[in-house]
């Protein structure tokens, strides 16, 4: 077991696929000579070569469509998008395309693409610059979208976007790339479509994804004074999504509290507790309840931009009100 | 470069110009050391050593004309006369700030001096300019309006439909490229087919120029000048490209990997502002007393500016969920 940063994960993920198969390349903006806006392909272009390691335009919609279709072409992509929020210009691409190509060909042509990119807020980059919009994507058929809270799963789920033969969207977390944890020395994959028990309690379930999962946990430690022993559920991916793992921990804990980064309203959470109503109904012993981000487009000063990202303390308070 | 004047504004005009390349120099100078402090958060793109491009340009437009641009905004904002302190208290992110704190460093704005933002989209501001233009063009207005983009911009779909629309409607608005020769650690030339950007502009049929000597405000003004001319006879839309250099990082956050220091540093001699000074020196239009005086000057404003941003509340706790609606 080493102890890596959630990075660096996603670096070796990367490298492990650059080296498995000269059919992977890397594309996008600034991913080459400057190193990746997060750094996460510092030095790829001097160790991989600018055939391979490629800079692109500032060019959403022609850059991840070119993806795509040297995808369809057979070739194995990596895009990364900066930040989900300029995937809004890809999005056509993406959703038209990507998504529906297999489907309306009847199944001739499928499209592997990993597309990159980072979501969240808390950097004080104000209403452009800091949304979760992953949930969004989770929404269109033929997608899939992954959305690790660690290293461990990063890397998991890196390997199984790389071998997935259709669009995958990869999300990672602007402000989990510094955090570290265990990853297994040997070879693992984790599929899609598996959620994980990120901690095991009796009393409530709190279901989160990305960086509200350690959030989750730290709600969970505060619980603890409550005489609250809550349970963790990591979603891992939203698309697939396993339902089974949060309804057997519903089944026991007779309590549902789900938690997102992005605003509440309309958001993936309302579609895991309407799945939880249809599924577990019997089993609560309260409402379903959520805890979203603040309605309104991020503020940029501090204070008010604190208000809009759900906390621990925000968490343990909705659990709290089940008791 | 030139050292004659054959500016024919009066030595007020000339002074002013240069207090405001001062101004914006120090306003970035000293929100640098605040962003190192935490009082400042976020991204802050610096516009140090592209002064002459936001004065040169600024300077001639009217009152009712109007101004857009991207994320590297602070130059064009102070360009435009907004509130030294207003401006800076945005960065601290305060409520007196120009845009109530909410937008911060990359969103900058300020109705009533017909500056409509700082938008950090790339690209996202070209559009807005056409539509702007094009309320002009349909109540009969003669103002026109100045969309400031990068070099990295003009690949993006939206520079293209912004282009081909305010040519087919002859829209009245000035496009305004800083050709600082990098966007983020990409070169012009590895993201650019056309290089030379301004010959992008014959496809749709929009007038274009480069102006080469972008670090020369009388240069910029000139070229600004022809171009603001030709808009208000109703030609429709002009395309200036101006050469400048971006001498500091992206943003604070950029390590600067992709660039050696010794091409940094012809650039660093065509410091605009010592240019300016130079020239006025030599022309015997200023005195170094009179330059001592102006820094001094410029040096309060800011130190003002700093000390009305601290002392500054944050917006409050219900300022949240206002101004999503009108
Ligand atoms: C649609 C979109 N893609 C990417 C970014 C990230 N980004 C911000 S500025 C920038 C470089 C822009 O360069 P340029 O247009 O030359 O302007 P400069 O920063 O040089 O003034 C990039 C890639 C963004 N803000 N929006
Ligand atoms: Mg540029």
């Amino acid at each position: 077991m080493a102890q890596l940063t959630y990075r660096d994960a996603i670096r070796a993920g990367l490298e492990e696929a650059l080296r498995s198969n000269p059919e992977v390349f890397i594309m996008g903006e600034d991913v080459g000579a400057y190193g990746g806006s997060y750094a996460v392909t510092k030095g790829f272009m001097e160790e991989y070569g600018e055939e391979r390691i490629i800079d692109t335009p500032i060019a959403e919609s022609g850059f991840v469509g070119t993806g795509i279709g040297a995808a369809i072409a057979g070739m194995s992509p990596i895009v990364e998008i900066m930040t989900i929020n300029f995937s809004l210009l890809a999005m056509d691409q993406i959703v038209h395309i990507a998504a529906k190509a297999r489907y309306m060909s009847g199944g001739q042509i499928s499209v592997p693409i990993v597309i990159r990119t980072v979501s969240g807020g808390g950097n004080m980059l104000a209403a452009t610059h800091s949304q979760s919009l992953e949930g969004w994507y989770a929404r269109v058929p033929g997608l899939k979208v992954v959305t690790p809270s660690n290293a461990a799963d990063a890397l998991g789920l890196l390997r199984s976007a790389v071998a997935d033969p259709n669009p995958v969207m990869f999300v990672e977390h602007s402000l989990l790339y510094g955090s570290r944890s265990e990853v297994p020395d040997e070879h693992y994959t984790i599929p899609f479509g598996s959620a994980r028990v990120a901690r095991s309690g009796a009393d409530v379930s709190i279901i989160a994804y990305l960086r509200r999962v350690p959030i989750s946990l730290q709600a969970a430690e505060l619980l603890e004074d409550d005489g609250i022993d809550a349970e963790v559920i990591d979603l891992r991916t939203l698309l697939p999504l396993d339902t089974q793992t949060f309804i057997d921990s519903v089944h026991k804990t007779n309590r549902a509290v789900v938690v997102e980064e992005t605003w509440e309203f309309g958001g993936f959470a309302g579609e895991v507790i309407a799945q939880i109503n249809e599924k577990a109904f019997d089993s609560l012993d309260g409402p379903a309840l959520r805890v979203g981000g603040a309605n309104v487009p991020t503020p940029y000063s501090r204070p008010l931009e604190l208000l809009t990202i759900p906390t621990p303390e925000m968490v343990a308070d909705k659990v709290r009100s089940l008791f | 470069m030139s050292t004659s004047i054959d500016s024919t504004l009066p030595r007020s005009e000339l002074l002013t110009m240069l207090r405001t390349m001062k101004l914006i120099r120090r306003f970035e100078e000293r929100s640098a050391e605040h962003y190192g402090r935490g009082n400042i958060g976020g991204f802050l793109h610096l516009y140090i050593g592209e002064e002459a491009v936001a004065v040169g340009v600024i300077s001639p437009l009217r009152d009712d004309d109007k101004i857009v641009t991207h994320y590297r905004d602070h130059g064009h904002a102070l360009a435009r006369g907004m509130d030294t302190a207003a401006c800076m208290a945005e960065l601290f992110g305060k409520s007196t700030g120009v845009s109530g704190g909410k937008g911060g460093s990359m969103h900058f704005f300020d109705v009533e001096k017909g500056f409509m933002g700082g938008h950090a989209i790339v690209g996202g501001q070209l559009p807005l300019a056409v539509g702007l233009a094009f309320a002009n063009r349909y109540r009969g207005e003669d103002s026109l309006v100045v969309c400031f983009l990068g070099d990295g911009a003009v690949n993006e779909g939206e520079f293209h439909e912004s282009m081909n629309l305010a040519s087919l409607w002859n829209l009245p608005v000035l496009f305004l490229l800083e050709n600082n020769g990098f966007g983020m650690g990409t070169r012009v030339e590895r993201a650019s087919a056309q290089p030379v950007i301004h010959r992008l502009a014959d496809r749709h049929n929009v007038r274009s120029h480069r102006e080469e000597n972008g670090q020369d405000v009388f240069a910029v003004r000139e070229a600004a000048l022809d171009a603001i001319e030709y808009i208000r006879d109703g030609n429709g839309p002009y395309f200036l490209e101006v050469m400048t250099y971006r001498f500091r990082g992206h943003s604070m956050a950029d390590p600067i990997e992709y660039r050696q220091q010794h091409e940094v540093e012809p650039w660093l001699e065509l410091d605009p502002i010592k240019l300016l000074s130079d020239r006025l020196l030599a022309n015997d239009l200023t005195t170094a007393d009179e330059i001592n005086a102006i820094d001094e000057d410029v040096e309060n404003e800011v130190n003002e500016a700093i000390q009305f941003a601290l002392e500054s509340p944050f917006p409050k706790p219900d300022e949240l969920y206002s101004d999503i609606y009108a």
